[in-house]
């Protein structure tokens, strides 16, 4: 039981990270029906920027961890979103309306780009970085067997509670909202009642890559180190969350995020660590046989 | 004479060889609805393309002259057409956005108000400044619309969950919530039966009563057309055939032969219709 708790703690939090990734999957993909590629490594680089910045933190000596935290989080959401942005405007703006392979295909190389960018500037190697938030609290104890939250895990869940409350209320109920979720359904129509398409557009691509830029930041002081292949792999994984959930449905993103985190947990735990992808991605495939719009997607409706 | 709302001059629309629109001029003023008529594949629905930018027209200017200022329509970008110039269109195939609710479709129409009162910013959306002002003032807009098309009580509904009759006044309260200058609507009597044709003719009487703007007014309901419109405009082929009020368009030989076709035996020359007489066949 206690195993079992302990994993379902690191499941959670493994789930928490990945959903904040697929959310930004989800919007791409629900405004212009594209899988944005180059998200993964979006993410990847928004864990590059937190760890440079909080070098160069403490370098400067700033080393109160609220404030550095802080300083860490609005700098590497800002650099990250302008990389967001510019992917959106160098690579899928100039072929919208082209094709639907010709910006996957664009999306592909961005996301090479970008790996190659990182490993030529920062090197191939694993970057490390000392802990910087240590300790937790011990919830149980048993037989030299002890289950651990640690205050990282708490502060990643309390943030992407936070912001998924937040991004949901924003999709929900502000001007901004309405505008993305009208583009979603009829793009030409929206720019007829006055919408700038292209800026909701970009505003998407914003927000998705900020939201990667917090779970980079969370993934770097999570493990401690980070290289410039992580995004390759988290991306893939956050991809088949968004599907799982119901590509195009942010709740849906949150909840494929934390189902895969649970798998992914539980089947290291019990089964072997090895087959852990093995897992998650068998779990997609019964789901895009018996639900292929995901768990909450909603099917499309053709109307005879 | 003031310029008018709308001057459509030298209007062409080519599509490879195909002449769509072929040296259309017109114009439609403030406080009138004037409807453009004429068989199908007679262009109609292609000059209000190039008014609403989905075209660019081949050849012509179109220019927008209000108390806001003056516009070249076709020089502006889609989005900016709605915007900048006012210009706002209903579709033929009705086009809500059918899985947002009722009410906001109507909200959504006010895009740039509220986005001009949030500044653009982050900290206005979350509710700082008159952004909240400006969202009720919203909401109060689209109530007032509701209550005018007897939507009210399905307020809360997708948009394309109503009835069709109920989409074609939904579509109109919508591109009115972009409080434009100029409506264009594209066969809002279609598919309407007897009785909601005549709210549709109050509806569009009522806005131009009240609202002070032009609306153009594709039709082929000729009870609607002959009904309301102050001005029309009759398209045959691309071309302008004639140009008149109801009364004058309804006595107007070109038209009438554009829409029954040609009587053929007065047409033909009188020795050709005696050798055919000779030969029996007429």
């Amino acid at each position: 039981m206690l195993y079992f708790t302990q994993q379902l703690i690191n499941g959670l939090t493994l789930g928490a990270v990945y959903g904040l990734i697929a959310i930004g999957y989800s919007m791409v993909y629900g405004i212009i029906g594209m899988i944005n590629f180059a998200h993964g490594d979006i993410f990847m680089i928004g864990a590059f920027h937190a760890l440079i910045v909080f070098l160069i933190l403490g370098y400067l000596g700033i080393t109160w961890v609220p404030l550095a935290l802080l300083i860490v989080l609005l700098v590497a959401v800002v650099l990250t979103a302008a990389y967001g942005w510019s992917v959106e405007r160098v690579a899928y703006r100039p072929l919208r309306g082209a094709p639907r392979l010709a910006p996957l295909i664009s999306a592909i190389g961005m996301s090479i780009f970008l790996q190659n960018f990182v490993q030529l500037t920062q090197g191939a190697r694993g970057k490390p970085l000392h802990s910087v938030i240590p300790g937790g609290i011990t919830l149980a104890e048993q037989g030299g067997f002890s289950v651990k939250l640690s205050w990282m895990q708490l502060i990643i869940w309390a943030t992407t509670i936070v912001l998924v409350l937040g991004f949901t209320w924003l999709i929900r109920s502000t001007a901004l909202g309405r505008a993305q979720r009208a583009c979603q359904q009829d793009m030409k129509m929206a720019s007829l009642v006055g919408i700038d398409v292209d800026r909701t557009i970009s505003t998407t691509f914003v927000i998705g890559a900020s939201l990667a830029a917090v779970a980079g930041l969370m993934v770097t002081l999570y493990y401690g180190v980070i290289d410039f292949y992580i995004g390759f792999v988290a991306g893939i994984k956050a991809f088949t969350a968004a599907v799982l959930g119901g590509i195009g449905s942010l709740p849906g993103a949150m909840l494929g995020g934390m189902l895969i985190g649970l798998i992914e947990a539980f089947w290291s735990g019990y089964f072997s660590i090895e087959y852990k992808d093995v897992a998650a991605f068998g779990i997609l495939v019964l789901v895009l046989i018996f639900r292929p719009t995901g768990l909450l997607g909603r099917p499309e409706v053709e109307k005879v | 004479m003031s310029e008018p709302l709308l001057r459509v001059e030298h209007l062409t629309m080519r599509f490879g060889g195909l002449v769509a629109v072929d040296d259309v001029s017109f114009t439609a003023e403030t406080g009138r609805i004037t409807s453009i008529i004429g068989p199908n594949g007679a262009g109609k629905t292609t000059v209000f393309n190039c008014l609403t930018g989905f075209y660019k027209p081949t050849v012509g200017r179109l220019s927008l002259t209000g108390a806001h200022g003056r516009f070249l329509l076709e020089q502006l970008d889609g989005f900016r057409i709605a915007q900048r110039a006012r210009v706002a269109r209903t579709f033929q195939n009705i086009r809500l956005f059918a899985g947002m609710s009722v009410l906001e479709n109507l909200i959504v129409a006010q895009h740039n108000k509220l986005m001009r009162a949030s500044g653009y910013s982050v900290p206005a959306l979350v509710g700082l400044g008159g952004y909240a002002a400006a969202e009720r003032d919203a909401v109060e807009i689209a109530r007032g619309w509701l209550e005018r098309i007897d939507l009210v009580h399905r307020a809360d509904d997708l948009a394309g969950s109503l009835p069709y009759g109920d989409q074609r006044r939904l579509e109109i309260a919508r591109a009115m919530c972009t409080d434009p200058v100029l409506l264009c609507l594209d066969e809002p009597a279609a598919g309407l039966n007897a009785r909601e044709s005549i709210e549709l003719n109050e509806l569009l009487m009522w806005i131009r009563a009240t609202h002070g703007i032009g609306i153009l007014l594709i039709e082929h309901d000729m009870s609607v057309v002959m009904g309301i419109s102050d001005r029309i405009i009759v398209l045959d082929y691309g071309r302008r055939i004639a140009e008149g009020t109801p009364a004058e368009i309804r006595a107007n030989p070109d038209v009438i032969r554009a829409y029954l076709g040609e009587e053929e035996d007065e047409e033909l020359p009188p020795e050709v219709a005696a050798d055919l007489a000779r030969e029996g066949r007429l």
